[in-house]
């Protein structure tokens, strides 16, 4: 398709609802457009991973997570936690959003005068991890061998059995660990609490940007 | 071992260290061990006591905008923080260097709910560049430089310093501090040669490229680099409004103001033009009106150095990260020099035509009650076109910015992004300490100067020589033009039964006079100018008038309306 028109779809002022992608400036020098708006499917938005890293400065979560709110964007998960560097914490945020939207948030983000560095990847980019506790009745696992064939097919770890309750631990991704629950919570009475952490993701990628920026940075500062 | 001194006591050195020479502030209970230190320095740090702290910040802004020094001010803790509030938003709409230091209870107290607590950072965090509580005598030196090398670097904006009362009592072994780098901060990006070549190839392929000036020209001390660029390539432009005296106005390729009540030629052509080479300008709603249809048919440009403004608002082909006072003569180096003639005096007609519609009528009216453009045109012209322009916000500010004219830089002190009503007069204060050799010509409304008017108080406290034009129309002017236009005439609390102005100016002991022929209008301008110190012009200002031309909210740039 194609047409003199792009990027904006003309009804906001703050794009990124929909994915109207302009491409400039082609070899033909002709400017093309895909043309997807949300209503029709949402495959605009991906759910993506961002990782950000900050100086250990009191403050930051909620200057990060103001990033989201202002430009109206769910925080699916959240973790915090002090990262491999000395001093540095580690961010691992997930949202959908379109890619516009994603590389928005990340310059916002950057912004921030201690935030050092903000990148965002899909699933395919990076290792993921999340866990969950399962607290059951000991009661309705006896009497319902079901019980026990969901957790061992799903690969779940018994923690803490007791006459009254029995915990459950799996680690995952997100899918296996709903699926998991949703298994369990059918069998009426069985699930007594749930918990599920915020996704944590290291990159697949063999260059380290954080190391890279803070190496250069240094230099920078050196040869100031 | 060194000498032990309070941490209000290091905060004054600190401040002193930085180059601070004026303060505006006002004291109260959290910070009155500040102002005690404060009392021992008044030859280095001249304190300005404002009438509210609104003005404070304001004052630190107009102080900041005219002289490029950072703006500071310092105020008590809850109320006198949370007054601060809009003149930080403002602050950082509009990239101004500010630091405001607020009082806060002590650390023991924090969270209680104490008397005056307020949780100032967390209220300022998202609306500053920098916020941060000061909670031992130790961190003074530290936080301080941090702050004023953050306010000033990259894109200027405001920091908030919370100073919390125990950190102002307890005692430190002072050492000035050094901040210049931040490793999470970078306000000094490297330029990319890639990019330099490929914005150079771009202009020298273009034959009808269109620049656009913002404030960051100014902010970046760039325009004799710009200049240079813009006369080599001829390349025509056109300034936002906080851009106006990024170049004199009578430059020939200044083609006039941008957006929704600017120039119809910049607009008109900005849809026209092959290529847009925006220059530290944030593509503002109000420059650009539809986005749908801005621009569309031309690549664009963009120089920054804010990366988070690239593709923000208008999807752009090329971004130049850095301070465009080395990225602009980095391209200028490489750009063919270039005649655009045919182009150029394409924006002739449009400026014609505007002029014959409106900027006559506008500023040589024949008859009739006075007009804001004339008063504006004729306050510029009689201060030889170098005076500094302060506005309100509304119908004054935007004929005081279309018809204001400009020679020299720093020359603009309006409240752009925010449109903050009782900015002027404060601001107008400040400018008269960040530029004291200069005239300081505040244009405002008979609404805004009401927000703001307990500042006559500090302006005769001080002698401070703002010249006052005030321009009553008896409405909230632009928010009744927007009634006239958009809801039917229905004038839903915009009319304004107001007070004796003269009386009120004279009662502070400021020179007042109000003039409502248009044959005394000279004569009242020239006493003014001629009059030391501060005074108040009045002038009876036609009621229903229009700022024309118009692109109305949402429609094209290009679709200006000349009358109503
Ligand atoms: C603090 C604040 N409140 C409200 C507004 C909305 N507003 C914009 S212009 C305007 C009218 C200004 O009237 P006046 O000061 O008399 O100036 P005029 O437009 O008549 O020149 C108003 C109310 C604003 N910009 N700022």
């Amino acid at each position: 398709m194609k047409r003199t028109f792009g990027g904006q779809c003309g009804e906001c002022t703050s794009c990124g609802k929909c994915d109207r992608v302009l491409n400039r400036g082609n070899a033909a020098g002709e400017e093309t457009i895909i043309d997807n708006p949300i209503m029709e499917q949402d495959n605009s938005t991906k759910l993506y991973t961002f990782l950000i890293y900050s100086e250990n400065i009191a403050g930051l979560l909620s200057q990060i997570s103001a990033v989201f709110t202002r430009r109206q964007v769910n925080i699916e998960s959240l973790n915090v936690c002090a990262s491999s560097t000395p001093g540095v914490h580690k961010y691992t945020v997930t949202s959908y959003c379109t890619l516009e939207m994603a590389t928005m948030l990340k310059k916002q983000m950057e912004k921030k005068i201690d935030v050092l560095q903000a990148n965002f990847f899909t699933d395919e980019e990076i290792f993921i991890n999340e866990t969950c506790l399962l607290k059951i009745s000991t009661p309705i696992m006896l009497e319902n061998h079901n019980v026990s064939r969901i957790v061992r097919m799903f690969n779940a770890r018994i923690v803490e059995v007791n006459p009254t309750y029995a915990t459950i631990e799996k680690t995952g991704i997100t899918s296996d660990i709903l699926a998991l629950f949703n298994e369990l919570n059918a069998i009426e009475g069985c699930v007594l609490q749930f918990v599920r952490s915020g996704r944590i993701a290291v990159t697949k990628s063999k260059i380290e940007k954080l190391d890279n920026y803070l190496a250069e940075r240094e230099k920078q500062r050196i040869n100031k | 071992m060194a000498e032990k001194i309070t941490g209000a006591e290091a905060l004054m050195r600190a401040l002193e260290h930085e180059g601070v020479d004026v303060l505006f502030g006002y004291p109260g209970g959290s910070i009155m061990p500040t102002y005690d230190a404060l009392y021992d320095h008044k030859g280095t740090l001249n304190h300005i006591l404002v009438r509210h702290e609104q003005g404070a910040v304001h004052a630190a802004q107009g102080y900041a905008r005219v002289s490029g020094k950072v703006g500071c001010a310092i105020v008590t803790s809850g109320p006198g923080a949370t007054n601060t509030i809009t003149g930080v938003a403002d602050a950082m709409m509009d990239s101004t260097p500010m630091v405001v230091i607020c009082g806060q209870v002590g650390v023991a107290m924090l969270g209680t709910d104490a008397f005056q607590e307020v949780d100032v950072v967390g209220v300022t965090q998202p609306i500053s560049k920098w916020s941060y509580q000061i909670r031992r005598p130790e961190d003074v030196a530290w936080a301080v430089s941090r702050a004023f090398y953050i306010a000033k670097s990259g894109r200027p904006g405001p920091v908030v310093l919370d100073f919390a009362k125990n950190a102002q009592t307890g005692m430190v072994e002072y050492e000035p501090a050094h901040v210049d780098f931040i490793r999470s901060y970078n306000p000094y990006p490297a330029i990319v040669k890639e990019d330099i070549e490929a914005a150079a190839k771009m202009i020298n392929n273009s034959v009808k490229p269109f620049a656009l000036l913002g404030q960051g020209v100014e902010l970046a001390g760039a325009r004799e680099e710009v200049c240079a660029f813009l006369e080599k390539a001829q390349i025509p432009f056109g300034t936002t409004f906080l851009g106006l005296s990024d170049m004199p106005s009578d430059h020939p390729l200044n083609k006039g103001i941008l957006g929704m009540h600017g120039n119809l030629g910049p607009n008109v052509m900005t849809n026209q033009c092959d290529l847009l080479i925006a220059i530290g300008m944030r593509f503002d709603d109000r420059v650009t009106g539809n986005l749908a249809t801005y621009a569309k048919q031309a690549k664009i440009i963009h120089f920054d150095i804010d990366a988070s403004e690239f593709n923000k608002n208008v999807k752009i082909d090329l971004a130049i990260h850095g301070d465009c006072k080395t990225t602009i003569p980095a391209v200028a180096e490489l750009v063919d020099k270039a005649k655009h003639d045919s182009w150029i005096s394409g924006f002739d007609p449009y400026a014609e035509k505007e002029y014959n519609k409106v900027i006559d009528k506008a500023i040589h009216p024949a008859e009739g009650p006075l007009l804001m453009g004339e008063v504006v045109r004729k306050v510029s012209e009689a201060a030889n076109n170098e005076a500094v322009m302060v506005t309100d916000v509304g119908q004054n500010q935007l004929f005081a910015c279309r018809y204001f004219k400009f020679t020299k830089p720093r020359s603009v002190v309006t409240s752009g992004g925010l449109g903050t009503m009782g900015f002027g007069l404060p601001a107008a204060i400040g400018a008269t300490f960040g530029a004291p050799d200069r005239a300081v010509c505040l244009f405002c409304g008979d609404g805004g100067l009401q927000m703001s008017i307990q500042e006559l108080g500090t302006i005769m406290e001080q002698g401070a020589p703002v010249k006052i034009i005030l321009l009553n129309n008896n409405f909230l002017g632009n928010v009744r033009q927007w009634q006239e236009m958009f809801f039917q005439r229905r004038y839903s609390f915009t009319p304004m039964t107001n007070p004796d102005y003269e009386l009120i100016a004279k009662g502070y002991g400021i020179n007042a006079k109000t003039v409502i022929e248009r044959s005394e209008l000279d004569a009242a301008i020239a006493e003014m100018l001629a009059t030391p110190g501060p005074y108040l012009l009045q002038c009876a200002i036609k009621e229903e008038d229009n700022v024309l031309p118009m692109t109305p909210p949402g429609a094209n740039i290009d679709e200006m309306l000349l009358e109503v």
